[in-house]
C-alpha cells in the first residue's frame, strides 16, 4: 500500500514537471494558434543557464531558478520581436519548418558551446535523498517540484482568469482586429504572453535537468512529451494541459513500476484512448478555428 | 629518375579516423582521436620510412554517415586502414567495404562480439561487453551475492551484457529476482529502481549507456537503495572515468568488472595518464585506451611488414600481435582477430579527493567469450 503511494507521489511530481515545461507550448499554440516545435529548445536553455550559474558561478540553486525563468523569457522575447512575429499569419506548415529548423541549430549550438556530454546541476544537500512519511519514501527534490509547480499553477490560472492582462490576452485571440479597434496593443500582449512561455519552459528546464537529464539533445528528446501533453490537454486552456500532464505522469511512473515489459507504451496507450474518446483533448473545443 | 625514388619511398600511409565527434557519442570519439594524437607525438610521424597521415571524420555515430564516410575515404583518399567506430551498427555499416577494398579496419570503441566475424579485415582493439560481463557474473556469484535485480538498456549492447552476465552468474548459483529493460530514450529511473527496491536484492546489476550513469547512481541514492545496502555491480561501462567524478559519492562502493581504469596501478598506465593529463587536461578513460591501442597495432604491423600495405599482409602481421598497453598486458588473438586483455574487479573509491576505480582481483588474458563458446 505505501508503495503505491511513493509511486502516486513520484508521478505527480512527473507530471507536475510535464506541465511546467510543457504549458508555455499550450499558450502560444492554444491560444496564439502557433506552432511552435522549438519549446524545447528554450527549456534546455534555461537548464544550460541555471547550470553554469550554479556550477561555474557558485550560484545557490534558488537564486539561479528565478534566472533561468528571466533569460530565458528574454531570449524568447527578442525572437519574438525579430523573427516569430513574421510567422503569425503564414501556415501551420511554415511554422513547423521555422521552428523545427531553429530546434536543429540550437541543438548544434549548445552542442558546440557547452560540448555533448550530459550535464548535471549542482544541489543543495537539503535537496538530497528521501524522508519516510507514514511509511512512504518521499522524495526532497520531487517534494520541491510539486511545490513549485503547484503554485505556479495557481499563479497562471489566476492571470488568466483574473487579470486585466487576461482578458485582454484572451480577447486578442479571438478577435485580434476587433481588440486593437479597442485600444489593446496586440503584438506587445502577443510578445509578453510568448515570452512568459519561453521564461516558463526555462524554468522547467532548469528544475528537470535533475530528473530528465540534460544535454543538447534535450529539445528532440523531449519534444514528443509536450506535444502529447498539449494534444490530450486541448490547447484552449490550462486546466486541460494541467490534468493530461497529471495523468500522463502518474500514468507513465504506475506504468513502468507495475508493468514494466510495456513501460513506454503506457503513456502513449493513454494518449490514443483519450483521443479516440475526445479528439480535440480533454478540455478541447469541438471546432478549431 | 633518381630524384624520384626518396620521394616514392616517402609516400604517405593513410588512416581514415571514423568517429563520432558530435552527438550523444562524442565523448568517445573525443577520447578516441586525443590518444591517437598523443600517441603520434610520442612516437613521431613516420614509421618504416613512411609518413602516416591521419584524416579525421565525424558520423555522429549514425551509420548511414560511417559507411559513405568508409566509401570516400577508401576511394577518393585511397586510405590504407579505417579506424575508430565509436558504435557497434557503425563498425558493421563499414565491414563490406574493408572486405571489398582489402582494406584493414580497426575497431577502437564498438563493444558487441559479432563485429569481428563480419569481414576477415576487421581487428579490433577495444573490448566485448562479454569481457566484463561474464567477469562480473563470475564474481557477484563467488563473493556472497545470492540474489540480483537487473537493470539494462533495451538495446544491442545492454541485452548483451544482461545475457552474459545472467548465464554465469546463475551457473555459479546466484538468482535474478528481478529483470527489467528500461527504454533507451527514458533516463527517469524513479520507477524501475522503485521495483528494484522492492525486490530486495543483494546487488543491482546495471548496464546503461555512457551518460546516463550519472543519472541512474544519483536516483539510485536518492531513493535509499545504498541506504537499503543493496549494492551496485556491473560491466565498467558505467563507471567510466570520463564520467566517475560528476557521479558524486553516490557512486562509492560500486563494483565494476573492465579493462581499464586510470588508477591502473603499472609505470605504463603512469606514464600513459600523466601525458594524457597534460596535453588535453582531463583523465583518460577506457575508450581513450581503445584508440591508443588502436594506432599502435598500426605503427607495430608496418614496421613488421616494412612500410608496405597490402591489407592481407597487414592483418597477417596482426594476428597474434601482443604488447604491454597501459590498461595492463594484451594480445590480438591469431584466430578471432579480437583482443586479449585482463579484466580487473574494481571499486570506486576515494584517492586525493577523486573517485577512482580502485583494482583488487585480476582475471588474466581474458578471450571473448561470445565466441568461444560457439
Amino acid at each position: 500500500m505505501t508503495t503505491l503511494f511513493t509511486i502516486l507521489f513520484d508521478g505527480v511530481a512527473y507530471g507536475m514537471l510535464l506541465f511546467v515545461l510543457a504549458c508555455g507550448l499550450a499558450v502560444t499554440l492554444g491560444l496564439m494558434n502557433f506552432v511552435n516545435l522549438a519549446h524545447g529548445a528554450f527549456a534546455m536553455t534555461g537548464g544550460y543557464i541555471c547550470a553554469v550559474l550554479v556550477n561555474n558561478s557558485g550560484w545557490p540553486f534558488f537564486a539561479a531558478l528565478p534566472l533561468a525563468f528571466v533569460s530565458a523569457a528574454a531570449i524568447g522575447v527578442v525572437l519574438e520581436r525579430t523573427l516569430y512575429r513574421h510567422l503569425y499569419t503564414r501556415s501551420h506548415l511554415d511554422q513547423v519548418l521555422f521552428t523545427i529548423g531553429l530546434t536543429f541549430m540550437s541543438v548544434a549550438a549548445v552542442d558546440y558551446i557547452m560540448g555533448s556530454s550530459r550535464i548535471f546541476i549542482k544541489l543543495p544537500a537539503a535537496l538530497e535523498g528521501q524522508f519516510d512519511f507514514f511509511g512512504v519514501g518521499i522524495g526532497r527534490y520531487r517534494l520541491m517540484i510539486i511545490v513549485i509547480c503547484g503554485l505556479l499553477t495557481v499563479a497562471l490560472q489566476l492571470i488568466l482568469a483574473k487579470t486585466r492582462f487576461g482578458s485582454r490576452l484572451r480577447a486578442a485571440v479571438d478577435d485580434p482586429r476587433a481588440a486593437s479597434g479597442l485600444g489593446i496593443n496586440v503584438p506587445q500582449v502577443f510578445a509578453f504572453t510568448f515570452a512568459f512561455g519561453c521564461g516558463l519552459a526555462g524554468l522547467g528546464g532548469a528544475l528537470s535537468a535533475e530528473i530528465l537529464g540534460l544535454d543538447p539533445y534535450f529539445p528532440l528528446k523531449f519534444m514528443i512529451y509536450f506535444l502529447i501533453v498539449v494534444t490530450v490537454g486541448g490547447s484552449s486552456s490550462i486546466t486541460g494541459p494541467f490534468l493530461a500532464s497529471l495523468l500522463l505522469g502518474i500514468g507513465d511512473v504506475a506504468g513502468k513500476y507495475y508493468v514494466p515489459k510495456m513501460g513506454p507504451f503506457v503513456i502513449y496507450t493513454i494518449m490514443i484512448a483519450i483521443l479516440i474518446w475526445r479528439p480535440n483533448g480533454l478540455f478541447g473545443r469541438a471546432a478549431a478555428r | 629518375m633518381l630524384a624520384f625514388a626518396p620521394a616514392h619511398a616517402q609516400e604517405t600511409v593513410k588512416i581514415g579516423l571514423i568517429l563520432p565527434m558530435t552527438g550523444g557519442q562524442a565523448s568517445t570519439g573525443k577520447q578516441i582521436d586525443n590518444a591517437v594524437k598523443l600517441y603520434m607525438q610520442q612516437n613521431g610521424d613516420t614509421v618504416a620510412g613512411r609518413k602516416i597521415e591521419v584524416i579525421l571524420k565525424d558520423d555522429a555515430a549514425v551509420p548511414d554517415n560511417t559507411k559513405r564516410m568508409a566509401q570516400e575515404l577508401i576511394v577518393n583518399d585511397k586510405v590504407n586502414f579505417i579506424a575508430g567506430f565509436g558504435v557497434t551498427p557503425a563498425a558493421l555499416a563499414a565491414a563490406p567495404l574493408a572486405t571489398q577494398a582489402k582494406v584493414p579496419e580497426i575497431v577502437m570503441a564498438a563493444g558487441t562480439s559479432i563485429i569481428t566475424e563480419r569481414s576477415p579485415y576487421i581487428v579490433r582493439t577495444s573490448f566485448t561487453l562479454a569481457q566484463s560481463s561474464t567477469i562480473i557474473g563470475d564474481w557477484a556469484a563467488k563473493n556472497g551475492i545470492k540474489k540480483v535485480a537487473t537493470l539494462t538498456s533495451d538495446y544491442a549492447p545492454g541485452n548483451d551484457a544482461l545475457n552474459f552476465f545472467k548465464q554465469n552468474f546463475t551457473a555459479g548459483g546466484g538468482e535474478i529476482v528481478e529483470e527489467v529493460k528500461v527504454p533507451l530514450q527514458n533516463p527517469d529511473f524513479a520507477p524501475f529502481l522503485q521495483r528494484m527496491k522492492d525486490s530486495k536484492p543483494d546487488a543491482v546489476f546495471v548496464f546503461v549507456p555512457a551518460g546516463q550513469g550519472g543519472n541512474f547512481m544519483k536516483q539510485y541514492a536518492e531513493r535509499g537503495l545504498d541506504k537499503a545496502g543493496i549494492k551496485v555491480i556491473g560491466p565498467g561501462d558505467v563507471m567510466d572515468d570520463d564520467l566517475l567524478n560528476q557521479m558524486g559519492d553516490a557512486a562509492l562502493g560500486t563494483v565494476t568488472a573492465h579493462l581499464y581504469s586510470a588508477a591502473h596501478p603499472s609505470a605504463a598506465n603512469k606514464d600513459f595518464v600523466t601525458a594524457y593529463k597534460k596535453a588535453f587536461g582531463s583523465r583518460p578513460g577506457f575508450m581513450a585506451v581503445g584508440g591508443y591501442d588502436g594506432i599502435r597495432l598500426i605503427y607495430e604491423a608496418l614496421k613488421k611488414t616494412g612500410g608496405k600495405t597490402d591489407g592481407d599482409a597487414l592483418i597477417e602481421a596482426m594476428k597474434g600481435m601482443k604488447w604491454e598497453s597501459p590498461r595492463g598486458p594484451i594480445s590480438i588473438d591469431p584466430e578471432t582477430r579480437d583482443i586479449v586483455q585482463n579484466i580487473y574487479i574494481r571499486k570506486v573509491e576515494k584517492v586525493d579527493g577523486e573517485l577512482y576505480n580502485v583494482e583488487f582481483a585480476t582475471f588474466e588474458a581474458v578471450k571473448d567469450s561470445g565466441k568461444t563458446k560457439k
